[in-house]
């Protein structure tokens, strides 16, 4: 459809201003930090010198992307009823310490161990995303407040757990808080063999490559294919559209923000399952924090679709990857936030602006063709 | 709404083109070697052989907190003038997630020993040591975990025990109060120590005690808002000397102390010193010296010695490496009395307690 090529045509150039944009923009709180841009856009792409290095830049590159996709993926099927579930973060904070400590508790073969791990952290995530639910369904309290509130809930309550009932014996001399080690069976293979594959090295960083990796592949097409190809998909997005006209045509809304939230809950409860399954092994009081946030830059930036969220965690990690680089070049490392923050602001700045643009269009061509076909009279 | 506009997906095809240049120079750079990789490479042959490397990993907060972090690029820096040391510093982002990278990049840049600051870096330290065997690794306050690892531990209780001394010595309320930044096992050993030396002079002493966030949330020792509230409520309360073990939160403890027209205890480097706002310095009384500079650079001086992991040292009281800072000389009048604590510890008449 040459209308639909246009748009896209139209998005495409819209994005790569705004990254063009977002790096300039950089490039001048780069210099003002005094430093070179140069430098710093030299560094983003220096995985280092040895195989071994850039085995294992690569490797951080993309088990850092895992976890943001699936937060990505949790905030976007909220996102995608006009449910803003800000919770992701406590959802999987709490889930994850849970998942940690009923997968330390027994030993299993390991197809088994990993799947009960997962089905604790989902219905954790799910179950603690039902509480906001219920409360705007049935007293119509605002999801946005009561996630919030719900993650200082969930923080504080995880660190209590991580201390007390759920902790672990911790290493002599170590300060660090940790629920008890999980059994061999319960870590993920790695994916260190598709190096091999290429003639590379291995990376030796911990864990190398997480093979959560494929279950996040999995992951993303099953939300495709349940929010593109299923009624209940449809009915979700149905109700984000307009939610009035959806209720109307026999869409259940209290139903409906139940079962998106739940959905949402459930996916953020796997966030931490990469890092603790891949290399961790243990919840402890360091585990990664902060990625519910993220996601919903990652969301927002990959339009709330898998295969955008995909790239969108992609370009989150690659940027984040290059912490190091940045400081080995005499580069503040803040740069990173900087630009991650500038294009997120100005795709989406971009795509209001193309979608207004392909409107005007789309509104032209179709009157020309209206003109041609059967001039339009204008009743008085 | 936002469901409505985020429709279209053609925008990540772009960020994957991107992406995929990306990757593809990233592994260029194996074989053809860009010039940026290139780079650090050259450097490092021009170098004489045997030159000393010295890489450090700052935990969380990075350089600029006038405090622990500070206090560990000191022994840095000092290694660089005194040593000749080839000195790199990195910090972690924020949430913390790249703590093991930045090890492993500074070991793949060939630096040698690697310190680690902060007792967050134990298990990234241990894997890291194991990956890299041949490099040797400090961490400050937490324990050695392998056989190239060595720990930096500091006895603050003993410190702290002394700053409890003086408190006590000084109030006129009989009230002190505590200002935790993170209910940690590290932070508690604060607590008893001042508590311990408080009740030491005045058994009768009221000491409020306040942590600001729990275990595992190190917002606390960022959040001089809070820092100040809580010390706040203590000086209305009636307690005139709080002591704190707050990093940068430790701020708003001296606002607070400040606006109450009453005493507060430093921690870490000398605060009377380091603290950038003037109208706060009198507040200070005395502060609590964690010579992690002096841990760092002794490390690194045993290093170019041939000292190898493995084992703890613990620096002490009887080492200097914890004691009181006289800036300002408020507890001059009453130095007689902390040497005189100091000297029980150090010949082992008083065992301070770890944990409250």
């Amino acid at each position: 459809m040459p209308a639909g090529l246009n748009r896209a045509l139209l998005t495409v150039i819209g994005a790569v201003i705004a990254i063009v944009l977002a790096i300039a923009i950089s490039s001048v709180a780069i210099t003002a930090a005094g430093a070179s841009p140069l430098a710093a856009l030299g560094a983003f792409f220096d995985f280092g010198s040895s195989p071994r290095t850039v085995a294992n830049g690569i490797a951080t590159f993309l088990n850092r992307a895992v976890p943001l996709f699936i937060a990505g993926l949790a905030v976007a099927v909220g996102f995608r009823m006009n449910l803003f579930n800000i919770g992701v973060e406590g959802q999987y904070r709490l889930a994850a310490i849970v998942a940690a400590y009923v997968g330390s508790t027994f030993t299993a073969p390991a197809p088994i161990q990993i799947a009960v791990i997962i089905v604790v952290a989902a219905a954790v995530g799910g179950l603690y995303a039902l509480i906001p639910a219920i409360m705007k369904v049935t007293r119509g309290v605002n999801e946005v407040i009561a996630t919030i509130m719900l993650n200082y809930v969930a923080i504080n309550l995880a660190s209590y757990l991580v201390r007390g009932p759920f902790s672990g014996q911790r290493a002599e001399g170590a300060l660090n808080t940790t629920t008890p080690e999980l059994p061999e069976s319960a870590m993920f293979p790695n994916l260190n063999f598709i190096f091999d594959w290429f003639g590379q090295p291995e990376p030796t960083r911990g864990g190398g490559v997480w093979g959560f990796l494929i279950a996040a592949v999995v992951l993303g097409v099953l939300v495709w294919a349940v929010l593109e190809r299923t009624r209940f998909g449809f009915e979700i997005k149905a109700s984000g559209l307009n939610g009035p006209a959806a209720a109307a045509s026999g869409v259940n809304p209290k139903k409906m923000i139940i079962a998106a939230m739940v959905l949402s809950g459930a996916i953020a409860g796997l966030i931490s399952l990469p890092e603790l399954l891949g290399d961790k092994g243990a919840y402890t009081s360091t585990f990664t924090a902060g990625l519910g946030f993220l996601g919903i830059a990652v969301a927002l930036l990959g339009r709330n679709k898998p295969v955008g969220i995909a790239f969108a965690a992609l370009l989150f990690a690659f940027l984040d990857r290059a912490q190091g680089a940045l400081q080995f070049a005499d580069v503040p490392a803040s740069v990173i936030t900087i630009i991650q923050g500038m294009i997120v602001l100005l795709v989406v700045v971009a795509n209001e602006v193309t979608n207004r643009f392909a409107l005007r269009l789309e509104e032209r061509r179709a009157a020309q063709q209206l003109g041609r076909n059967a001039p339009v009279e204008v009743a008085a | 709404m936002l469901g409505k506009r985020f429709n279209r997906m053609a925008f990540g095809s772009v960020v994957g083109v991107m992406l995929m240049a990306a990757t593809a120079c990233g592994g260029g750079g194996t074989g053809g070697g860009t010039t940026a990789s290139e780079a650090p490479s050259a450097a490092s042959s021009e170098a004489p052989k045997g030159a000393l490397k010295v890489g450090l990993a700052f935990d969380v907060g990075g350089r600029g907190d006038k405090s622990f972090n500070d206090a560990a690029y000191a022994g840095l820096e000092k290694a660089h003038t005194e040593l000749g040391a080839e000195i790199k510093e990195l910090s972690p982002s924020s949430d913390g997630s790249n703590r093991g990278d930045l090890l492993r990049q500074l070991a793949d840049a060939d630096y040698n020993p690697i310190v680690a600051v902060g007792f967050a870096y134990a298990e990234d330290v241990k894997k890291v040591a194991e990956e890299y065997p041949d490099l040797q690794f400090a961490v400050v306050d937490s324990a050695s975990n392998a056989p190239n690892v060595t720990g930096l531990l500091f006895a603050e209780e003993q410190g702290s025990y002394l700053a409890g001394v003086a408190a006590a010595n000084k109030t006129t309320a009989n009230h002190l109060g505590f200002v935790g930044g993170v209910e940690s096992d590290l932070i508690r050993k604060f607590e008893a120590g001042f508590v311990a030396g408080a009740k030491s002079v005045k058994p009768d002493i009221k000491v409020d005690i306040k942590y600001l966030t729990p275990d595992g949330d190190f917002s606390g020792f960022r959040a001089p808002d809070k820092g100040k509230v809580a010390a706040e409520k203590m000086f209305q309360d009636g307690a005139d000397i709080v002591y704190h073990a707050a990093g940068d939160s430790g701020l708003g403890v001296f606002q607070a102390a400040a606006a109450a027209k009453k005493k507060a205890i430093g921690v870490d480097s000398d605060q009377r010193q380091t603290i950038k706002e003037t109208d706060l310095q009198p507040v200070i009384m005395t502060s609590m010296l964690k010579r992690v500079d002096v841990g760092v650079f002794e490390y690194i001086k045993a290093f170019q010695g041939g000292a190898k992991g493995g084992t703890d040292v613990t620096y002490d009281l009887k080492v200097d490496g914890v004691g009181l800072s006289t800036t300002g000389g408020e507890i001059d009048d009453i130095k007689d009395k902390i040497d005189a604590a100091k000297q029980d510890i150090v010949d082992g008449k008083i065992t301070v307690p770890a944990k409250p």
